[in-house]
Protein backbone atom coordinates (compact mmCIF):
# COMPACT_ATOMS: atom_id res chain seq x y z
CA UNK A 1 0.00 0.00 0.00
CA UNK A 2 1.59 3.27 -1.02
CA UNK A 3 0.98 6.47 0.88
CA UNK A 4 3.01 8.53 -1.50
CA UNK A 5 1.21 11.26 -3.39
CA UNK A 6 1.76 11.48 -7.07
CA UNK A 7 3.45 14.64 -8.30
CA UNK A 8 2.91 16.24 -11.63
CA UNK A 9 5.65 15.54 -14.09
CA UNK A 10 5.57 17.31 -17.38
CA UNK A 11 5.69 15.20 -20.45
CA UNK A 12 9.15 14.79 -21.81
CA UNK A 13 9.40 16.03 -25.37
CA UNK A 14 11.44 13.84 -27.61
CA UNK A 15 14.98 15.09 -28.08
CA UNK A 16 16.05 13.89 -31.43
CA UNK A 17 18.52 14.67 -34.14
CA UNK A 18 16.14 13.88 -36.96
CA UNK A 19 13.32 16.26 -37.76
CA UNK A 20 9.78 14.99 -37.63
CA UNK A 21 7.96 14.81 -40.91
CA UNK A 22 4.49 14.50 -39.40
CA UNK A 23 3.05 17.50 -37.59
CA UNK A 24 2.37 17.54 -33.89
CA UNK A 25 4.35 17.25 -30.69
CA UNK A 26 6.17 14.03 -29.89
CA UNK A 27 6.83 12.89 -26.35
CA UNK A 28 9.12 10.32 -24.85
CA UNK A 29 7.08 8.03 -22.58
CA UNK A 30 8.37 7.14 -19.11
CA UNK A 31 9.47 3.51 -18.98
CA UNK A 32 10.33 0.83 -16.50
CA UNK A 33 12.80 -1.75 -17.71
CA UNK A 34 13.54 -4.88 -15.79
CA UNK A 35 15.33 -8.13 -16.44
CA UNK A 36 14.61 -11.66 -15.37
CA UNK A 37 16.47 -14.85 -16.17
CA UNK A 38 14.50 -15.33 -19.35
CA UNK A 39 13.68 -11.93 -20.69
CA UNK A 40 13.85 -8.18 -20.54
CA UNK A 41 10.55 -6.36 -20.14
CA UNK A 42 9.79 -2.75 -21.03
CA UNK A 43 6.71 -1.06 -19.58
CA UNK A 44 5.81 2.31 -21.11
CA UNK A 45 3.07 4.74 -20.08
CA UNK A 46 1.33 5.91 -23.23
CA UNK A 47 -2.13 7.18 -22.28
CA UNK A 48 -4.58 7.70 -25.10
CA UNK A 49 -2.93 5.11 -27.33
CA UNK A 50 -5.16 2.24 -28.39
CA UNK A 51 -3.65 -1.22 -28.85
CA UNK A 52 -3.93 -0.75 -32.61
CA UNK A 53 -2.10 2.55 -32.40
CA UNK A 54 1.21 1.09 -31.24
CA UNK A 55 3.96 0.50 -33.75
CA UNK A 56 7.03 -1.49 -32.82
CA UNK A 57 9.89 -1.48 -35.23
CA UNK A 58 13.09 -3.44 -34.90
CA UNK A 59 15.92 -2.99 -37.34
CA UNK A 60 19.67 -2.70 -37.07
CA UNK A 61 19.45 -3.62 -33.39
CA UNK A 62 17.37 -0.52 -32.63
CA UNK A 63 13.90 -1.01 -31.19
CA UNK A 64 11.55 1.90 -31.85
CA UNK A 65 8.25 2.15 -30.00
CA UNK A 66 5.72 4.59 -31.44
CA UNK A 67 2.25 5.28 -30.09
CA UNK A 68 -0.28 7.42 -31.92
CA UNK A 69 -3.14 9.24 -30.19
CA UNK A 70 -6.38 10.37 -31.72
CA UNK A 71 -7.93 13.73 -31.13
CA UNK A 72 -10.58 13.28 -28.47
CA UNK A 73 -12.03 16.76 -28.39
CA UNK A 74 -14.50 17.65 -31.10
CA UNK A 75 -13.97 20.78 -33.14
CA UNK A 76 -16.84 22.60 -31.50
CA UNK A 77 -15.24 22.55 -28.08
CA UNK A 78 -13.62 25.69 -26.72
CA UNK A 79 -10.57 25.24 -24.53
CA UNK A 80 -10.92 26.63 -21.00
CA UNK A 81 -7.81 25.20 -19.39
CA UNK A 82 -4.98 23.17 -20.82
CA UNK A 83 -2.53 21.72 -18.35
CA UNK A 84 -1.09 19.03 -20.55
CA UNK A 85 -0.41 18.57 -24.22
CA UNK A 86 -1.36 15.57 -26.23
CA UNK A 87 0.81 14.14 -28.92
CA UNK A 88 2.27 10.92 -30.08
CA UNK A 89 4.90 8.98 -28.19
CA UNK A 90 8.21 7.66 -29.39
CA UNK A 91 11.23 6.09 -27.80
CA UNK A 92 14.16 4.10 -29.12
CA UNK A 93 16.27 1.45 -27.44
CA UNK A 94 19.39 -0.38 -28.42
CA UNK A 95 18.75 -4.09 -28.51
CA UNK A 96 21.75 -6.35 -28.41
CA UNK A 97 22.07 -9.80 -29.87
CA UNK A 98 21.35 -11.14 -26.42
CA UNK A 99 17.71 -10.79 -27.41
CA UNK A 100 15.81 -13.35 -29.43
CA UNK A 101 14.58 -10.70 -31.82
CA UNK A 102 12.08 -12.92 -33.57
CA UNK A 103 10.02 -13.59 -30.45
CA UNK A 104 9.33 -10.18 -29.02
CA UNK A 105 5.75 -9.83 -27.75
CA UNK A 106 3.77 -6.72 -26.94
CA UNK A 107 0.49 -6.02 -25.21
CA UNK A 108 -1.30 -2.81 -24.40
CA UNK A 109 -3.81 -2.13 -21.67
CA UNK A 110 -5.06 1.01 -19.85
CA UNK A 111 -2.55 3.07 -21.74
CA UNK A 112 0.43 0.99 -20.63
CA UNK A 113 2.51 -0.97 -23.11
CA UNK A 114 4.22 -4.16 -21.98
CA UNK A 115 6.97 -5.32 -24.27
CA UNK A 116 8.69 -8.61 -23.50
CA UNK A 117 12.03 -9.30 -25.15
CA UNK A 118 13.06 -12.90 -24.56
CA UNK A 119 16.72 -13.53 -24.15
CA UNK A 120 18.48 -15.62 -26.71
CA UNK A 121 19.31 -19.11 -25.54
CA UNK A 122 22.98 -18.41 -25.11
CA UNK A 123 22.24 -15.44 -22.86
CA UNK A 124 20.10 -17.29 -20.35
CA UNK A 125 21.81 -18.36 -17.17
CA UNK A 126 22.16 -22.06 -17.36
CA UNK A 127 22.44 -24.37 -14.45
CA UNK A 128 25.06 -26.99 -15.03
CA UNK A 129 24.61 -30.19 -13.23
CA UNK A 130 27.60 -31.81 -11.70
CA UNK A 131 27.39 -35.51 -11.65
CA UNK A 132 29.60 -37.66 -9.60
CA UNK A 133 31.33 -40.17 -11.83
CA UNK B 1 37.15 41.44 -25.58
CA UNK B 2 35.21 38.62 -23.98
CA UNK B 3 35.67 39.63 -20.36
CA UNK B 4 32.59 40.67 -18.42
CA UNK B 5 32.27 44.39 -18.23
CA UNK B 6 30.05 45.81 -15.56
CA UNK B 7 27.20 47.60 -17.18
CA UNK B 8 26.61 50.89 -15.46
CA UNK B 9 23.57 52.76 -16.58
CA UNK B 10 24.38 56.27 -17.52
CA UNK B 11 28.06 55.59 -17.65
CA UNK B 12 29.94 57.85 -19.95
CA UNK B 13 30.82 56.17 -23.12
CA UNK B 14 31.36 57.07 -26.68
CA UNK B 15 28.20 56.36 -28.69
CA UNK B 16 29.77 53.47 -30.53
CA UNK B 17 30.69 51.48 -27.43
CA UNK B 18 27.27 52.19 -25.87
CA UNK B 19 25.59 50.51 -28.78
CA UNK B 20 28.03 47.66 -28.57
CA UNK B 21 27.15 47.33 -24.91
CA UNK B 22 23.43 47.13 -25.73
CA UNK B 23 24.07 44.59 -28.43
CA UNK B 24 26.06 42.47 -26.05
CA UNK B 25 23.34 42.68 -23.45
CA UNK B 26 20.72 41.70 -25.97
CA UNK B 27 22.77 38.69 -27.02
CA UNK B 28 23.13 37.63 -23.39
CA UNK B 29 19.37 37.90 -22.87
CA UNK B 30 18.66 35.88 -26.00
CA UNK B 31 20.94 33.15 -24.78
CA UNK B 32 19.34 33.16 -21.38
CA UNK B 33 15.84 32.98 -22.77
CA UNK B 34 16.75 30.19 -25.12
CA UNK B 35 18.29 27.99 -22.48
CA UNK B 36 16.18 28.71 -19.44
CA UNK B 37 12.74 29.35 -20.81
CA UNK B 38 11.06 26.39 -22.41
CA UNK B 39 8.42 27.24 -24.91
CA UNK B 40 5.69 25.49 -23.04
CA UNK B 41 2.82 27.89 -22.62
CA UNK B 42 0.70 25.40 -20.75
CA UNK B 43 3.13 24.34 -18.03
CA UNK B 44 1.24 23.54 -14.84
CA UNK B 45 2.15 25.90 -12.05
CA UNK B 46 1.68 24.44 -8.59
CA UNK B 47 1.11 21.10 -10.23
CA UNK B 48 -1.47 18.98 -8.48
CA UNK B 49 -1.76 15.58 -10.06
CA UNK B 50 -3.42 14.88 -12.44
CA UNK B 51 -3.03 17.69 -14.97
CA UNK B 52 -6.40 18.47 -16.52
CA UNK B 53 -7.67 19.81 -19.78
CA UNK B 54 -11.00 21.59 -19.66
CA UNK B 55 -13.14 22.54 -22.58
CA UNK B 56 -16.75 23.42 -23.19
CA UNK B 57 -19.37 23.68 -25.83
CA UNK B 58 -22.86 25.11 -25.50
CA UNK B 59 -24.26 22.08 -23.77
CA UNK B 60 -21.54 20.74 -21.50
CA UNK B 61 -18.14 21.07 -19.88
CA UNK B 62 -15.54 18.39 -20.62
CA UNK B 63 -12.72 17.43 -18.28
CA UNK B 64 -9.93 15.15 -19.44
CA UNK B 65 -7.05 13.61 -17.52
CA UNK B 66 -4.33 11.14 -18.41
CA UNK B 67 -4.19 8.33 -15.86
CA UNK B 68 -2.26 5.48 -17.46
CA UNK B 69 -2.13 2.28 -15.47
CA UNK B 70 -4.89 3.33 -13.07
CA UNK B 71 -7.55 0.72 -12.66
CA UNK B 72 -11.18 1.77 -12.71
CA UNK B 73 -11.55 0.29 -9.23
CA UNK B 74 -8.95 2.69 -7.90
CA UNK B 75 -10.62 5.79 -9.30
CA UNK B 76 -13.26 7.86 -7.52
CA UNK B 77 -15.19 10.81 -8.90
CA UNK B 78 -17.47 13.14 -7.00
CA UNK B 79 -19.22 16.39 -7.68
CA UNK B 80 -20.27 18.75 -4.96
CA UNK B 81 -21.46 22.33 -5.33
CA UNK B 82 -19.99 22.86 -8.80
CA UNK B 83 -16.71 21.32 -7.73
CA UNK B 84 -15.35 18.17 -9.27
CA UNK B 85 -13.25 15.83 -7.15
CA UNK B 86 -10.98 13.26 -8.75
CA UNK B 87 -9.14 10.92 -6.48
CA UNK B 88 -7.52 7.57 -6.68
CA UNK B 89 -4.37 5.56 -6.69
CA UNK B 90 -1.98 4.37 -9.34
CA UNK B 91 -0.47 1.07 -8.46
CA UNK B 92 2.44 -0.65 -10.09
CA UNK B 93 2.22 -4.39 -9.59
CA UNK B 94 5.26 -6.18 -8.31
CA UNK B 95 6.66 -8.43 -10.99
CA UNK B 96 6.90 -12.11 -10.15
CA UNK B 97 10.16 -13.90 -9.78
CA UNK B 98 13.69 -12.70 -9.57
CA UNK B 99 13.64 -9.25 -11.09
CA UNK B 100 16.39 -6.72 -11.72
CA UNK B 101 15.33 -3.18 -12.62
CA UNK B 102 17.47 -1.26 -15.09
CA UNK B 103 15.19 1.75 -15.20
CA UNK B 104 12.30 3.02 -13.12
CA UNK B 105 10.74 6.15 -14.49
CA UNK B 106 7.08 5.46 -13.81
CA UNK B 107 5.67 6.42 -10.46
CA UNK B 108 2.97 4.95 -8.28
CA UNK B 109 1.03 6.78 -5.62
CA UNK B 110 -2.21 8.42 -4.59
CA UNK B 111 -3.77 11.54 -6.04
CA UNK B 112 -6.61 13.88 -5.28
CA UNK B 113 -7.63 16.95 -7.19
CA UNK B 114 -10.49 19.34 -6.55
CA UNK B 115 -11.50 21.44 -9.50
CA UNK B 116 -13.91 24.36 -9.34
CA UNK B 117 -16.04 24.27 -12.43
CA UNK B 118 -16.51 27.49 -14.32
CA UNK B 119 -20.24 27.05 -14.75
CA UNK B 120 -23.16 25.51 -12.92
CA UNK B 121 -23.62 21.92 -13.91
CA UNK B 122 -26.69 19.80 -13.58
CA UNK B 123 -26.22 16.90 -11.21
CA UNK B 124 -28.05 14.49 -13.49
CA UNK B 125 -26.12 15.08 -16.66
CA UNK B 126 -22.70 13.77 -15.65
CA UNK B 127 -21.01 10.88 -17.36
CA UNK B 128 -17.45 9.62 -17.30
CA UNK B 129 -15.55 7.26 -19.54
CA UNK B 130 -12.12 5.82 -18.98
CA UNK B 131 -10.38 4.24 -21.96
CA UNK B 132 -6.72 3.60 -22.69
CA UNK B 133 -5.74 5.45 -19.56
CA UNK B 134 -7.59 8.66 -20.46
CA UNK B 135 -10.48 9.80 -18.27
CA UNK B 136 -13.11 11.93 -20.00
CA UNK B 137 -15.83 13.48 -17.88
CA UNK B 138 -18.79 15.20 -19.46
CA UNK B 139 -20.80 17.52 -17.25
CA UNK B 140 -24.00 18.90 -18.73
CA UNK B 141 -24.46 22.56 -18.00
CA UNK B 142 -27.36 23.53 -15.81
CA UNK B 143 -30.20 25.02 -17.85
CA UNK B 144 -29.50 28.54 -16.62
CA UNK B 145 -25.86 28.21 -17.66
CA UNK B 146 -26.60 27.39 -21.26
CA UNK B 147 -26.54 30.27 -23.64
CA UNK B 148 -30.07 31.41 -24.39
CA UNK B 149 -30.96 32.85 -27.67
CA UNK B 150 -32.97 36.02 -27.32
CA UNK B 151 -35.06 36.91 -30.31
CA UNK B 152 -35.17 40.52 -31.28
CA UNK B 153 -38.38 41.93 -32.58
CA UNK B 154 -38.31 45.04 -34.59
CA UNK B 155 -40.72 47.57 -33.24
Amino acid sequence: MSEKELQVREKEPLATQAEHTRPGPVFSPPVDIFETDDSITVLADMPGVRPGGVDIDLRDDVLTITGGVEKTASEKERVLLQEYETGRFERKFNVSDRIDQGNITASMSEGVLRLVLPKAEKARPRKIEVRSS
Amino acid sequence: MAALIRWMPGAFAAPRSAFAEMARLRREMDRLLESGFRERPFAPEAGVFPPLNLSEDDAAVYVRAELPGVSVDDLELYTHDDKLIIKGERRIAAEPGNVNYHRREREAGTFQRILSLPVHVSSEGISAAFTDGVLTIKLAKAPEAKPRKISVTSA
